[in-house]
């Protein structure tokens, strides 16, 4: 087994692994608390009109996936509230625009029709090296804004009302993690797609806040479970021959039904 | 007797949600060193005119000022303390996590928590008795410790006024009396303003009734039980919203309704 390590490929594709488990563990962490998970689902959806956007523009998909993700993080997050809509409308409306656009984009562009299944279901064993320098470099944007903002985050996660009162920018802050959360679901887009990434973002957390009651040590565990989860997912779709991305997800629910019974309350 | 320091005031205040009025030019004045008690029914408003205090609703129309300012300037000077039961018994946090939120402030943004923080922590967490309980997680308290934990972290804001939302709401009487018995410490360092829909709950240590449901009837002093305190307490003139000084709080319940 140790010598699949011998391909270029199954490393970097590790290392884009581990990579996606810290922003994942991360915010994760966040979606799970704050109760946010379809509005990351909303997100992720969404930057799919934007890998769409970049197929038809010529630039990198996934810059149009982070200017898409980060524009309906925004447009959630600060708009959809003061136009009075309710929450899950909106997130039901993004949702489905997002994939629409990507597709009616992909459609237009001339010549070959890229491979739009590598981003709905992840390609992680096609992972290049540029790519795991862009994830290094979207971790490091996502652990400094935490490190800056944790307490702002951990009042607005527990008791936004509170946090109005003490002055906190409430509106502004939800707007950063969603925006965090869109820089994420971008880091995982390569690993396991866009239509599986709300299970990356919701079951190492959920499964690290059955262990542990901190919110650091929740975000420490959950990387940690979300790294096991990626070898063990890689090193099943390996030797089984299935899709990686599919099997890194089956591991993780697996995971999390066990966690179920033998984790406390 | 000493003339007492206004904490907030209500002039004329309207709420509306949509079509529905919600609080019917409501004048209520917060003085320190009382308990002032807000009752009504459900749906009544109670919780808006907290909110409203809060500047978190905006009132359609009317005025109100907090020490003199307005709520913007002085809502720093506020200790909100929201019902206890509303909260994700999951949560990753401790006590002390908690009651560390009570020091955030718009000027905290992007620096740390300090000594003086964790002092003022300290002390809140003592005033309710709940240092002995400090590194355990939010979930695992009981309703009554959650709600002093809640209560500590309103204390942490080094607030001159104390504003509970139901604070006794499925509380048994003895977590209930030991409650209040810290709120009337409280009282000589600030105002005290607690909403509930429990008349019997705030009858033994509230010095002034108000009663909401949609306009505000105010009780100069407690009917019940308030012997020792009905005279110390003079009917302020701007207070009495509409004239109707109630003499026995349930024949005031069967007028609400009107």
């Amino acid at each position: 087994m140790i010598d699949v390590l011998q391909y270029d490929f199954m490393r970097y594709a590790l290392v884009a692994g581990v990579l996606a488990s810290i922003a994942c563990g991360i915010i994760g962490t966040y979606v799970v608390t704050k109760r946010i998970v379809f509005i990351s689902g909303g997100i992720s959806h969404a930057a799919f009109g934007g890998i769409g956007l970049g197929y038809f523009l010529g630039v990198s998909p996934f810059l149009g996936a982070v200017v898409a993700g980060v524009f309906f993080a925004v447009v959630m997050g600060f708009f959809a509230k003061r136009m009075g809509q309710r929450d899950d409308t909106v997130i039901g409306v993004v949702w489905s625009f997002g994939m629409a656009m990507g597709i009616l984009f992909v459609y237009m562009t001339p010549g070959y029709a890229p491979d739009l299944m590598s981003y709905l279901f992840g390609s992680i064993l096609a992972v290049p090296v540029n790519e795991l320098y862009l994830m290094l470099a979207l971790d490091v944007v996502i652990v400094a804004t935490v490190w800056l903002f944790y307490k702002e985050f951990f009042a607005v996660c527990f008791d936004e009302e509170f946090a109005r009162v003490r002055g906190v920018k409430v509106d502004f802050v939800n707007v950063v993690l969603l925006c965090l959360i869109a820089l994420t679901v971008v880091l995982l887009i390569r690993v396991v797609g866009i239509i599986l990434v709300i299970a990356m973002l919701s079951i190492p957390a959920a499964i690290a806040g059955r262990l542990v009651h901190d919110m650091r040590r929740m975000m420490g565990v959950a990387v940690v479970v979300g790294c096991v989860f990626m070898v063990v997912g890689l090193g099943v779709s390996y030797a089984l021959d299935l899709p990686s991305g599919a099997t890194i997800i089956l591991v993780s629910v697996l995971g999390f039904v066990f966690s179920g019974f033998c984790g406390k309350k | 007797m000493m003339k007492k320091k206004m904490a907030i005031c209500l002039e004329d205040v309207c709420v509306r949600y949509g079509d529905a009025s919600v609080l019917e030019d409501v004048n209520l004045s917060v003085y320190e060193n009382e308990i002032l008690g807000i009752i009504g029914p459900n749906g009544g408003g109670k919780t808006t005119i907290l909110k409203v205090m809060l500047g978190l609703i905006a009132p359609d129309s009317g005025h109100v000022s907090v020490f003199g300012g307005s709520i913007a300037e002085n809502r720093h000077l506020i200790g909100y303390v929201p019902q206890h039961s509303s909260f994700d018994r999951q949560f990753p946090a401790s006590v002390w996590d908690v009651v560390m939120m009570g020091r955030l402030s718009a000027g905290k943004f992007l620096r740390g928590f300090d000594d003086v923080d964790r002092r003022v922590c300290a002390d809140a967490l003592g005033t309710v008795d709940a240092l002995s309980f400090r590194d355990k997680q939010i979930g695992d308290l009981s309703g009554g410790e959650r709600q002093r934990v809640l209560v500590a972290r309103a204390l942490a804001c080094e607030p001159r006024v104390l504003l509970l939302d139901e604070p006794t709401a499925s509380a048994d009487r003895t977590v209930e009396s030991k409650f209040y018995e810290i709120l009337s410490k409280l009282k000589e360092k600030m105002a005290v303003v607690l909403v509930s829909h429990d008349i019997g709950a705030v009858s033994v240590y509230v010095d002034k009734i108000a009663c909401v449901n949609q306009r505000l009837f105010y009780h100069d002093d407690k009917e019940i039980g308030a012997q020792e305190i009905a005279k110390t307490y003079r009917c302020p003139v701007e207070l009495i919203a509409h004239g109707v000084p109630h003499r026995v709080l349930k024949r005031h319940k069967g007028a609400l309704g009107k």
